[in-house]
C-alpha cells in the first residue's frame, strides 16, 4: 500500500512538470492558435542554464529565476520566428517551431555538449501517509500549483489577462478595439518560454536533461494538452497528472521502459475521440 | 471629418475598392448603402486602420471607433470585460458612462456575451465602440439580422449621440430605408465604386436607388 502511495504521490510530482509544459503549450495556442512544438526546448535550455549558472557559483534562487528568464527570452525569440512575420498561417508558424526546435540541437550541443547535465534540488525525503516523498516533488507540486492559481488569476482578473484572452477569442474583434494581436502573440510566446522554463528548473533536479530531452517532455506535454483541447488549462491539468501517475505507476510496477508510449498511446486515442466530436462543435460555434 | 480620396484596395488581385471618394464632414450623419459584396466592409476596416491602402488616402481627422458587422463581440467575456476592452485605446476602463448612455448595459454586465440576443449584443457592440471616446464612428450594418424595433432603438440612440455631442457618423447599410431616415445625405456603393451620391431625399426618389433599395442592380 505504501509503495502505491509512493508511486502515486511521485506520479502528482512528474505529472505537475508535464502540467506546466502543457501550459505553455495552452497558453501560446490559445493567443495566437499556433501549436508550438519547440515548448520542450525552453525546459531543456533552462535546465541546462540552471546547472551551468550553479557550477559557476551562483546561488540557487537566483540561478534557477536567471535560468527560467533566459527561457522566457527563448519563447519570445521562438514567437518572433513564428509569428514575427504579419499573415504567417498557423500552420507555417507550427513548422517554424519544429525547426527552431531542431536548431536549438545544435545551439545547446555548441553550448553543453551533448551529455546529460543535472543539477542538485532540494534534498532528503518527506514521509506522508507511510509514503516516502522527495522534498524536491512537493517543491514541484507546490510550484506547479502557484502557478495555475496565478495563471487563472492573471488570465481572468487581470486586464491584460483579459486582451490576451480577447486575442484568443475574436482575433479580429481584438484589432478592432486596438489591441496589437501580434505583440499579445509575442506575450504568449514569452509567457510560454517561462513556464517551460519553470519546468525545465524543476525537473532537472530530478533527472538529467540532455539537449534531446525535449522529445520526452513535448511528447508528454502535448499529451496533457490535446487532453484539455489545447485551450482549458484545468483539463490539462488533470489530463497531465493521470499521465504522470499511469507512467510512474507502469515504472514502479515494471513497465519502465514504456513510459513514452503511454504517453503516446494516450494522445493518440484522445485525438482520434476529439477528431470524431470535432463535427458538433463546429456546428455550434457557427 | 472623414476624407477618402480615390482610395484603392485589394485582396491580391482582387480589387475590393476601386478609386473610391468619399467625405464626411465633422458632426455629419452619413449613410453609406450598398448589396453584399460592394465592398462596405472593406471600406469601413479600410477606415479603422485594419487593411492597408493600395493606393490613395485616408485621412482621419480625429479618434474614429468601428462597430463591426455581425457585432464581433468576445463570446467568452462578459459584458462588462468587453466593455472595458474597448476602452483599450483611450484608456477608459471604467464603463459607466456607457451604461449611462445604455443602461440596459448595466443589467446584462455579469453576463457573458455570447448568450445574449442580437439585439442585445448590437447594443453592447455599441458600448463597447462608445468605450474609445470616440469622435467618429462607423457602423457597419446596424440593423442586420436585429427585430425592427431594435434597430429603430439603436437608431435614436446614434440621433442623439449626433445632436447632442456632434459625433460625426458613416452609417454602412443595406436597410436604404432606415439610412434615409436617419442621414442627411448618402453613398451607393457597387462593385467597389461609388455610383451615385447626394441628399437622401433626392436619392429615395431615385428608380436606381429605389432598385438596389429591393435588392436589383444599379444600372
Amino acid at each position: 500500500m505504501s509503495a502505491f502511495l509512493t508511486y502515486l504521490l511521485n506520479g502528482l510530482a512528474v505529472g505537475c512538470a508535464i502540467a506546466l509544459i502543457a501550459s505553455g503549450l495552452v497558453v501560446i495556442h490559445r493567443v495566437t492558435g499556433v501549436v508550438n512544438f519547440a515548448q520542450g526546448t525552453f525546459a531543456v535550455v533552462a535546465g541546462l542554464c540552471m546547472s551551468s549558472l550553479l557550477g559557476m557559483g551562483l546561488p540557487h534562487g537566483l540561478s534557477e529565476v536567471a535560468a527560467v528568464l533566459v527561457a522566457a527570452l527563448a519563447g519570445l525569440l521562438t514567437g518572433l520566428a513564428a509569428i514575427g512575420r504579419r499573415g504567417t498561417t498557423a500552420l507555417s508558424a507550427l513548422i517554424i517551431t519544429l525547426g527552431v526546435g531542431v536548431l536549438a540541437y545544435a545551439v545547446e550541443i555548441v553550448l553543453w555538449g551533448d551529455q546529460p547535465r543535472s543539477a542538485p534540488g532540494l534534498a532528503g525525503s518527506v514521509i506522508v501517509a507511510g509514503a516516502r516523498i522527495q522534498t524536491q516533488h512537493l517543491l514541484v507540486i507546490g510550484v506547479t500549483a502557484a502557478t495555475f492559481v496565478l495563471l487563472a488569476l492573471f488570465f481572468g482578473r487581470t486586464y491584460l489577462g483579459k486582451a490576451l484572452t480577447a486575442c484568443a477569442s475574436n482575433p479580429y474583434a481584438a484589432r478592432v478595439v486596438g489591441i496589437d494581436t501580434r505583440l499579445m502573440g509575442l506575450l504568449a510566446f514569452a509567457l510560454g518560454g517561462l513556464l517551460g522554463g519553470l519546468a525545465g528548473v524543476l525537473v532537472t533536479p530530478l533527472r538529467p536533461i540532455s539537449f534531446d530531452t525535449d522529445v520526452t517532455l513535448i511528447v508528454n506535454g502535448f499529451a496533457a494538452a490535446v487532453f484539455g483541447a489545447l485551450t482549458r488549462p484545468v483539463i490539462t491539468l488533470a489530463g497531465a497528472l493521470l499521465l504522470g501517475v499511469a507512467e510512474t505507476m507502469a515504472a514502479g510496477y515494471g513497465y519502465g521502459s514504456h513510459q513514452l508510449e503511454i504517453a503516446l498511446g494516450l494522445m493518440i486515442v484522445v485525438m482520434i475521440v476529439q477528431a470524431g466530436r470535432r463535427p458538433a462543435v463546429t456546428q455550434e460555434s457557427t | 471629418m472623414i476624407d477618402v480620396k480615390d482610395l484603392v484596395v485589394s485582396y491580391g488581385t482582387a480589387t475590393a475598392l476601386e478609386h473610391v471618394t468619399l467625405t464626411v464632414g465633422r458632426g455629419e450623419l452619413v449613410a453609406l448603402l450598398g448589396p453584399n459584396g460592394a465592398g462596405k466592409s472593406t471600406l469601413a476596416n479600410t477606415l479603422a486602420g485594419l487593411l492597408t491602402p493600395a493606393s490613395g488616402t485616408v485621412s482621419i481627422g480625429g479618434r474614429l471607433a468601428l462597430i463591426p458587422e455581425g457585432r464581433q463581440l468576445f463570446p467568452d467575456l462578459t459584458v462588462a470585460d468587453n466593455l472595458a476592452l474597448g476602452g483599450w485605446r483611450s484608456g477608459q476602463r471604467d464603463p459607466s458612462p456607457v451604461y449611462d448612455l445604455l443602461p440596459r448595459l448595466a443589467e446584462l454586465a455579469g453576463r457573458r456575451a455570447g448568450v445574449l440576443s442580437g439585439g442585445e449584443q448590437q447594443m453592447v457592440a455599441f458600448g463597447r465602440a462608445m468605450m474609445s471616446r470616440p469622435e467618429v464612428l462607423v457602423v457597419d450594418e446596424l440593423s442586420l439580422g436585429l427585430a425592427p424595433n431594435v434597430t429603430a432603438d439603436l437608431a435614436a440612440h446614434l440621433a442623439e449621440l449626433n445632436r447632442s455631442q456632434g459625433l460625426t457618423v458613416l452609417l454602412i447599410e443595406q436597410n436604404a430605408r432606415l439610412a434615409f431616415e436617419l442621414c442627411r445625405r448618402a453613398y451607393v456603393l457597387e462593385s467597389g465604386r461609388v455610383v451615385t451620391e447626394g441628399d437622401s431625399a433626392e436619392l429615395a426618389g431615385d428608380p436606381r436607388v429605389a432598385s438596389a433599395y429591393l435588392g436589383g442592380a444599379i444600372t
